[in-house]
């Protein structure tokens, strides 16, 4: 060993010479994509131009591509199921509000600890346990033809308000039990931070443990809301003129199904973006962990 | 010398595990004791029973003469009197360093926003945290979320200060900082408790060191005593332990 270089006694020497610079940014390779992209295109059109060849190939596509596909039935039917499409959003949006604000008051009784809270988590239990075992679809015909008949005083007596009140009754089962993994997922070191700061049981989930449980179970609640939007138009079995309703209405007098197309259609229209939008949260909501994690 | 703690012939089971055995300790009114041991010992237990975040199943527990479990306390009084920090910080993530340690004054002793604002201001200066109160828990360094929750803990100027392995989460690095504003708080006077494996610092900076073992207190005395001439053997065992993975 001789002593020719300093930086050999304890490492690199930063004085030596810069480091080499960062690479060259690559421009997009058009030759090296062409067959990718050309291989992707082809297989695109292959399977789903076999598909429509096949459907079409059917003896009563004609037939079918009149009654489903019929643009001035569409047309026609447009405004109306559009009108009823309203009814959903206006509804899913009242709902959705419902919803949120009771699953907090279960989920909260739910993880409150303290003794005297027993009997109220019991009855939070057995509630979930109820709602989430018996079918959306069932509890909206019994509340909407059920409760009606009733003639309860001073409460509304249409069809639309206690079928939505089923609809809140049942989906808060589940959004209660997504907020209550949130509540869970906060780590014990928060509790204890806040016991050991005095706080309240109360203050704890207030001002510790709530705040961090509603931001680790957005992406969760966004698939309820997507989810949501469509079972609305399950109020249309008991005669709420939805877009569903609308577009049955309009079947029934023409004997053509375009107005169907037309829903679903709509339906489409609203959920995509609001699909799209919780992937994004989701995505978001993963990268952030992970920086934590690092 | 008058007794801030006293622990006397305290008793705590997990289920039907025990973890503290008849345990009796005293600290003195300014006076700092650390707590060495083994994981497992019932270090952390010993700690968390003196402001009840654990309870304790036998024994008595005094803080300044009164026993923590007593009404007189009330459902907040003994929180106020004795601050803890914890290894893994438990700053709440959501909030800012300033809403962290303003919570507690604000919401459970019912200071003013102003007031609780201003002293928050003087707490983080002392530590060399004035200029983060804006910034979130993540933002900082291990060694500065550590100064703020030793900040929270002591904003409603408690009489004792009960910490729980503080360094042990930390970068060898950024152990100096915190302990450096331990030994200011032992400067001014800060009755303290301590759970740690920094035995160079349990060295020079305690007044008394206490060993546990399997939930008793085996030994106990002046740290000179202590890390020069153990009598137990297992506390013996221990510091050759430590010794050898080069920690004292």
């Amino acid at each position: 060993m001789t002593t020719a270089h300093p930086a050999k006694a304890g490492g690199q020497d930063p004085a030596r010479r810069g480091p080499p610079p960062p690479p060259p940014k690559r421009g997009f390779d058009w030759r090296a994509a062409a067959l990718p992209t050309a291989i992707g295109l082809a297989s695109f059109i292959s399977v789903f131009g076999g598909l429509a060849l096949y459907v079409t190939s059917a003896e009563q596509w004609p037939r079918i591509k009149l009654q489903f596909f019929n643009l001035d039935a569409m047309i026609a039917a447009f405004p109306r199921v559009l009108q009823g499409f309203w009814v959903n959003i206006q509804v899913w949006l009242t709902v959705l509000v419902c919803i949120l604000v009771w699953a907090l008051v279960l989920a909260i009784v739910r993880s409150l600890r303290a003794p005297w809270f027993a009997p109220f988590r019991l009855m939070v239990v057995i509630y979930i346990d109820i709602f989430r075992g018996v079918p959306v679809l069932l509890l909206v015909l019994l509340f909407g033809f059920g409760i009606p008949a009733l003639n309860l005083p001073g409460l509304p007596n249409s069809g639309l308000f206690w079928g939505s009140v089923a609809m809140v009754l049942s989906y808060a089962a589940y959004v209660a039990e997504i907020y209550r993994s949130g509540i869970d997922a906060v780590h014990e070191g928060q509790r204890a931070a806040a016991k050991s700061l005095g706080l309240s049981e109360w203050q704890t989930l207030r001002y510790a443990i709530l705040p961090q449980a509603l931001r680790n179970v957005v992406p969760a609640l966004m698939n309820i809301v997507v989810a949501l939007q469509k079972d609305v138009a399950l109020l249309s079995v008991i005669g709420v003129r939805d877009a569903v309703r609308e577009a049955q209405i309009y079947t029934a007098s023409t004997f053509n199904y375009s107005s169907l197309i037309v829903a679903a259609g709509l339906f489409l229209l609203a959920t995509i973006p609001m699909a799209r939008l919780a992937d994004y949260l989701t995505r978001r909501d993963r990268m952030r962990r992970l920086q934590i994690a690092a | 010398m008058t007794p801030m703690i006293e622990i006397d012939e305290v008793t705590k089971y997990f289920g039907t595990k025990l973890v503290l055995d008849r345990v009796s300790l005293t600290v003195n009114r300014h006076e700092v004791v650390c707590l060495i041991g083994a994981s497992g010992s019932g270090k952390s237990t010993l700690l968390r029973c003196v402001n009840r975040l654990v309870a304790h199943d036998y024994g008595t527990i005094r803080l300044d003469g009164v026993p923590v479990d007593d009404p007189r306390f009330g459902k907040t009084g003994l929180q106020k009197r004795a601050g803890i920090v914890f290894q893994s910080y438990n700053l709440f993530p959501h909030m800012t360093v300033l809403e962290n340690i303003t919570l507690a004054p604000r919401r459970v002793h019912g200071v003013s926003r102003a007031e609780a604002t201003a002293r928050a201001q003087e707490v983080l200066a002392r530590f060399g945290m004035d200029g983060f109160a804006q910034a979130y828990p993540e933002q900082l360094s291990g060694g500065q979320q550590q100064r703020v929750a030793i900040a929270r803990a002591l904003m409603t100027k408690p009489d004792v200060l009960l910490l729980d392995e503080i360094t042990a989460a930390l970068d060898p690095e950024l152990v100096g900082e915190v302990l450096a504003i331990i030994r200011g708080l032992k400067d001014a006077g800060m009755t303290m408790m301590i759970v740690t494996h920094e035995m160079g610092f349990a060295r020079d900076c305690a007044d008394r060191v206490a060993f546990l073992s399997d939930g008793m207190i085996l030994e106990e005395g002046p740290p000179d005593r202590i890390f020069g001439a153990p009598e137990q053997p297992r506390t013996r065992a221990f510091l050759d332990r430590i010794i050898a993975s080069g920690r004292l």
